[in-house]
């Protein structure tokens, strides 16, 4: 059960940490500067991966909630957590990265008028409160099925929080600065690829690193007790 | 049909219980009248009227949670709630004859808060009371399902807040925007569509919370 | 009735019950019996479909339409009359002839005179009264009472005395109390839980 778990996660763990290492080379080297924005660019190939690989790790934290639901096995449970514990880190990255591409940008460790920055300290909030529910209640199926629910939720907000947040640009602030895909070349589009298939994979190995090791401890504990 | 019966028979108890004991509403009457007032001292002269709008969303987003948070009080009196759970009557109606009562409340406050808004602060036109009537079932529908979740927890009255107000941006968004917007109908369209997809949502999530 | 096996409920790193094994036949009178704390209340919990086993396979023969459960707590609202709240758990339960059902159990169990009043202002043992009513008042095929006799007076104590003899027999019941000499005539089951 574990074991065939672990043994490919080695693999998958050495392909993502090659996969990031030849993105970082593309990204810092390789690909061409950016003609407007200069060097402050490059944190877009971060910045905008790791957002995208935020919003994977909800959906797929909302995915093994909604089969805890309907097929009521409680494993789905830790699984749920892990890829929203997940989902947390990355969106947490999304929003330090985007501050300091905001920084060297436009001078400003914050702005309004970015949409997706907007919409994820939303999102962090709303998660880092699925977080405070979870601590807050007892451990049992009561508390997996009432974070299997609010996991469900996030991901529905998602699509209505950007909805809402392109209304409010009409009154909150006015789009004065260029959008954020800017006009890609080739290699640019290429490093773009790379850097979100890396990180995505990384997503994905520090989920089942994560799960692999909840896992065990779930099970150390179990044992313990029978032994007891 | 009977399912529509049993929801009446839920939110009449609700009221019921309510005007009984007098608890809930009178406070959120008060609590909003005594925000509006704070909002004239904290906001400075010669503030547009649009920053008054903003705050008045703020009003009614915390007398909501106000009257959320003692929702689900009757039901933990005495365990009832148990009671509810384990009839033959579907669950879900539970959850609207919560709502429905709830939302009855918030109205009931706003009928008092929102009069005295216009006499303080300025004017609200139709679209802006659509908006407020949009966002009040809206918030009604989610924050009766997150006050049951946070009910069986220790911290339930720090809890509450924290679950809600994260769902409540976009409805912020669609009352301050049908206010102030030459083109409120959009965000009366972000309201409805909001509450069509939540409401139904809690709806159908709310024996999965209930229950084991 | 009811048939379960090597039942086990934990909650976190607790284990309230372990390896529990139950048979009950229909019309069956089963005593839970047990100290405080062997898990009696969460045993009953469980087989009214409360709480979901973490562990074991459990049969229980009754919907919730057939199920009455008396809990700990009176599960009745406070602010309501007692009339009020039969007549909303009458509603649920879908009883016909609501009222004259309502009617009989208040003065079979001595409350028809306070029907009128609120709970709130009745005594703990008009309280417990009322719940029974509550829970006898679809006429369940499966009863599961959690400490019947608690904070009943001398009244009380035969009116239920009297309706557990009324019922054993045609009805299944399972009855959890700390003190079983006062049930062991009617019992045919004993469930001790250690």
């Amino acid at each position: 059960m574990s074991t065939s778990l672990i043994r490919t996660l080695p693999g998958l763990a050495a392909l993502a940490a090659g996969l990031m290492g030849l993105a970082i080379v593309l990204a810092l080297i390789v690909a061409p500067e950016d003609a407007d924005q200069g060097i402050s660019q490059r944190i877009f190939y971060i910045h905008v991966p790791i957002a995208l690989t935020a919003y994977f790790c909800f959906g797929l934290g909302a995915w093994k909630a909604l089969l805890l639901l309907w097929r009521g096995d409680e494993r789905y449970d830790l699984e749920s957590y892990v890829a929203i514990h997940q989902g947390t880190i990355f969106g947490a990255l999304t929003l330090i990265t985007g501050s300091i591409w905001a920084r060297a940008s436009w001078d400003v460790w914050w702005t309004w008028s970015s949409n997706q920055l907007v919409l994820f300290l939303v999102l962090f909030l709303f998660y880092c409160a699925y977080f405070m529910l979870r601590f807050s209640l007892e451990e049992g199926a009561r508390r997996a099925r009432s974070s299997a629910v609010y996991a469900l939720f996030g991901v529905v907000l998602i699509p209505i929080s950007f909805l809402a947040i392109r209304l409010a640009e009409d009154f909150i602030h006015p789009t004065v600065f260029t959008r954020e895909g800017p006009q890609m070349t080739g290699t640019m589009f290429a490093t773009f690829c790379v850097s979100w298939a890396a990180l995505t994979l990384l997503a994905y190995v520090l989920y089942r690193v994560e799960l692999a090791g909840k896992r065990l401890d779930a099970d150390l504990r179990e044992l313990r007790e029978v032994l007891l | 049909m009977t399912y529509l019966t049993d929801v009446a028979a839920l939110t009449r108890k609700d009221l019921r219980v309510e005007l009984r004991a007098r608890d809930t509403l009178p406070a959120m009457l008060l609590f909003v009248l005594s925000t509006l007032v704070v909002f004239h001292f904290a906001l400075p002269e010669g503030t547009g009227d649009d920053a008054a709008y903003g705050l008045l969303w703020v009003a009614i987003v915390f007398t909501a949670l106000l009257g959320l948070a003692r929702a689900w009080v009757p039901e933990h009196e005495h365990g009832v709630l148990d009671g509810l759970v384990l009839a033959p009557s579907d669950r879900s109606a539970i959850w609207l004859g919560k709502t429905l009562a709830t939302l009855a409340f918030l109205v009931a406050a706003q009928v008092v808060a929102l009069p005295a808004f216009v006499v303080f602060f300025a004017p609200l036109d139709l679209t802006a009371l659509a908006g407020v009537l949009l966002a009040d079932i809206g918030i009604c529908a989610v924050g009766s399902l997150m006050a049951a979740m946070a009910a069986s927890s220790r911290s339930r009255e720090v809890l509450l807040p924290l679950l809600v107000l994260p769902l409540a941006i976009p409805l912020i968004v669609g009352g301050v925007g049908a206010a102030i917007s030459p083109e409120g109908e959009r965000y009366l369209l972000l309201l409805a569509l909001y509450d069509g997809i939540f409401a139904v949502l809690s709806w159908a999530s709310f024996e999965y919370v209930v229950t084991e | 009735m009811i048939r379960a096996r090597d039942l086990e409920k934990r909650y976190g790193r607790r284990r309230v019950l372990v390896s529990v094994d139950i048979a009950v036949p229909a019309s069956g009178f089963a005593v839970v019996t047990g100290p405080n704390g062997s898990g009696k209340t969460t045993l009953l919990r469980v087989l009214a479909g409360l709480a979901a086993p973490t562990r074991g396979v459990l049969e229980v023969n009754a919907d919730r339409a057939q199920l009455g459960y008396l809990a700990h707590e009176p599960l009745v609202y406070r602010e309501l009359t007692a009339l009020e709240n039969l007549e909303l758990f009458g509603r649920l339960y879908r009883v016909s002839e609501r009222r004259e059902r309502i009617g009989m159990l208040l003065e079979r169990f001595g409350l028809w005179d306070a029907r009128n009043e609120r709970v709130s202002t009745y005594s703990r043992g008009m309280t417990q009264r009322l719940a029974l009513c509550r829970t006898l008042l679809h006429d369940p095929a499966l009863i599961l009472l959690d400490e019947p006799y608690s904070a009943l007076d001398q009244e009380g104590v035969e009116l239920l005395d009297r309706e557990l003899e009324a019922l054993a027999g045609s009805r299944t019941l399972v009855v959890a109390t700390h003190d079983p000499h006062r049930l062991a005539q009617l019992a045919t089951t004993t469930i001790a839980l250690a």
